[in-house]
């Protein structure tokens, strides 16, 4: 006999729309597949909501997941929710603690993917050290959503002492990314129909949370987290330029990009500087601190291309690159979606 | 003048005119498939698109190209089942993949694109595929550059000749250009030295009073080109006259199908009838486009036209000089 097959979660093949009608399904759904699945990172107190003490300044951020496709190459939708939600809380400076996790879920969505999904949100909590302590399931009609739509919503503490804040950026201050940029838009891009490129690049999904200790041990101060997700680095620098009213100087000798991306955002005619990733971080501090944290990052797993790409300084607000060839330009906000050039 | 917009936009990216002296200045050319691609063009796009069981496929710079009234992303907001595609070899597998869609390839660019739309065109007749089309809307850059050059009122002393288009076509057509109108042009690449080094050929060229055609883009052009790319081309496409946004007529300038693969013409197929076109009055696209002004002399850049809210195509696709200049040059300090 055979018993590694896992024991079936549900006798149904796909979500119905039952699953999601606040009856017997829906119990079945939330109690013998989500809440089985998430094991010890699941507070469940059977309750409306959940009850939290907490000590001190609390950070508070939510974020809706609708990415196509919902699964792809190096993750899904299920870690992505929780990566991204714990990102957001580390980069307000906060430890995270807390997740809400609701699922919008479209008719006829296999179990077994679905399953795949809940067991991603399982390992990302539980490598981002947080607990889902509250949800909701909704299920819409066929045709009605897109397999399936997360939102996650956290909370986090921010231990005494810390300011992380973007007009806090200063004049002379660093700014480190912790790894290549622009992985995650291009693992998706590959994806899609009708762009078949091959590359073997996967997302680079994960939890900032470790990222940010190393770095605030290493630091005696940090000015600025910012994760560069939609519109990339790119956009990431401007919001920043624009709240602190500060000129950014990058290199783009010095920004890490892995070649196989390089190589996929020149034949697509991509600007790397524009595309997301979902598990790095732009840290801006003072720069007799640079060297420390650059060293420590360089020690984890997803800090070993940590790097200083540049520098704040006391201009006219705006972002420039100082280009491979010795020229300057300015590096605009995305405009629209980055479409790829034909010729 | 540097013809081809790839060129363009990394004179722009690279901001190369900062390492240049001031004696030279770069004139932007007509090189963007997207930007000289007639109005009445995508007019009958959208139209189409709009068609029972059509899916309407083309290359992602040309979604938000705007017509006379919309573009393609509104008409896919509005209902109409328009997607990007990377080659139009992809379309074809569309097709194939969809038997009861008809799938329309808008086909433009110049001798870069216009090889692989051929080779799409023939895998589509030997797959006896019924459900295949393109509307084609290729463009050729030497008679443009005649057209250009015969004009006279844009100030050109000299050519960097398109790197990408020169693979394919080779240079022999530059050769006679150059000697028929007196002026050195250079075969140059898309990297900043490529430019750079073309730039310096050219001018080279200039102070020793000399003229032809020198390659500079050794890498990837010889002289002849891409033979069989071009056996291909002109396999499936014949030469025609074509209109040029913003330039106008141009004899014997574009590729439209041949008779033997004229079934697989959507223009015919749908007949999406009489389309009037009229451009915005105050947009100088067509100045810029010759090369006659730069886009900062354009009284509606960056104010009324911007790339979320372009009034003519020079505007719309990256490669485009307004949207090259619109990014990378404005508020630059100087």
């Amino acid at each position: 006999m055979n018993f590694t097959c896992p024991a079936p979660y549900n006798e149904y093949e796909r979500i119905l729309l039952a699953h999601g009608s606040g009856g017997r399904l829906s119990d079945r759904l939330i109690h013998n597949v989500i809440v089985k699945i998430l094991g010890d990172t699941c507070i469940d107190s059977s309750h409306d909501g959940a009850l939290l003490s907490t000590s001190g300044t609390i950070a508070f951020t939510t974020d809706s997941f609708v990415v196509d496709p919902v699964f792809f190459p190096g993750g899904n939708i299920g870690d992505l929710a929780v990566n991204g939600t714990v990102n957001d809380l580390v980069c307000c400076g906060a430890v995270p603690m807390y997740l809400s996790l609701s699922l919008i879920i479209e008719e006829g969505l296999s179990m077994r993917e679905f399953v795949s999904i809940m067991e991603s949100v399982a390992a990302a909590s539980r490598k981002a050290g947080v607990k889902i302590v509250t949800g909701d399931t909704k299920v819409v009609g066929r045709g009605k959503g897109d397999k399936i739509f997360i939102n996650t919503a956290g909370v986090g503490e921010v231990p005494p002492n810390r300011n992380i804040a973007p007009h806090r950026a200063a004049a002379g201050d660093a700014i480190i990314i912790t790894g290549n940029i622009a992985d995650h838009g291009i693992a998706i891009l590959s994806t899609r129909e009708g762009l078949s490129f091959e590359t073997d690049i996967l997302s680079d999904s994960a939890p900032l949370n470790e990222l940010a200790h190393l770095a605030f041990s290493a630091a005696g101060d940090i000015h600025v987290l910012r994760d560069p997700t939609r519109g990339g680095i790119a956009s990431a620098l401007n919001e920043i330029s624009t709240t602190s009213g500060m000129e950014i100087v990058i290199d783009e000798s010095l920004i890490p990009v892995d070649p196989r991306v390089r190589g996929a955002c020149e034949i697509m005619g991509f600007d790397p500087l524009y595309i997301a990733s979902e598990g790095r971080m732009l840290i801006i501090l003072p720069d007799e601190f640079s060297d420390g944290v650059v060293k420590a990052l360089q020690t984890h797993p997803l800090g070993i291309n940590a790097a200083v790409i540049g520098y704040v300084s006391a201009g006219k607000p705006g972002v420039k690159l100082k280009t491979m060839v010795g020229s300057t330009r300015i590096v605009e906000m995305i405009t629209g979606e980055q479409l790829p050039r034909i010729c | 003048m540097e013809i081809c917009g790839g060129q363009t936009h990394a004179i722009m990216k690279y901001n190369l005119t900062e390492l240049l002296p001031e004696e030279i200045t770069l004139i932007h050319g007509p090189g963007c498939p997207v930007c000289v691609t007639p109005l009445e063009m995508v007019d009958k796009a959208i139209a189409i698109s709009h068609e029972k069981d059509v899916i309407l496929t083309t290359f992602g710079d040309m979604m938000r190209v705007p017509g006379s009234h919309s573009d393609l992303l509104s008409a896919r907001a509005s209902g109409a089942d328009v997607r990007m595609v990377f080659s139009p070899l992809d379309s074809v597998t569309l097709a194939a993949r969809n038997p009861g869609k008809k799938v329309v390839f808008l086909a433009i660019g110049f001798e870069t694109t216009a090889p692989a739309n051929a080779l799409a065109v023939k895998m589509a007749a030997n797959l006896r595929l019924e459900n295949y089309s393109v509307l084609c809307s290729h463009v050729l850059v030497p008679p443009a550059l005649r057209a250009l050059l015969s004009a006279g009122d844009a100030r050109i002393d000299g050519l960097l000749a398109p790197g990408h288009v020169c693979t394919v076509t080779g240079f022999v057509e530059y050769d006679l250009i150059a000697g028929n109108f007196g002026i050195p042009v250079t075969v140059t690449g898309f990297e900043p030295v490529d430019i750079l080094r073309g730039i310096e050929a050219t001018v080279t060229m200039l102070e020793q009073g000399r003229t032809g055609v020198q390659n500079r883009y050794e890498r990837s052009v010889t002289r002849q080109g891409n033979t069989s790319a071009l056996n291909t081309m002109y396999e499936v496409l014949e030469v025609c006259d074509r209109q040029w946004r913003g330039i106008g007529m141009i004899p014997k300038s574009g590729l439209s199908l041949r008779k033997e693969y004229s079934r697989f013409d959507a223009a015919t197929q749908f007949k999406p009838g009489d389309i009037s076109v009229t451009e915005p009055e105050i947009c100088i696209a067509g100045r810029i486009l010759r090369g006659v002004s730069s886009p900062g002399e354009c009284s509606a850049f960056g104010s009324l036209c911007t790339p979320e809210h372009p009034l003519g195509a020079p505007m719309v696709s990256s490669e485009g000089a307004c949207a090259a200049w619109y990014r990378y040059k404005l508020n630059r300090q100087e």
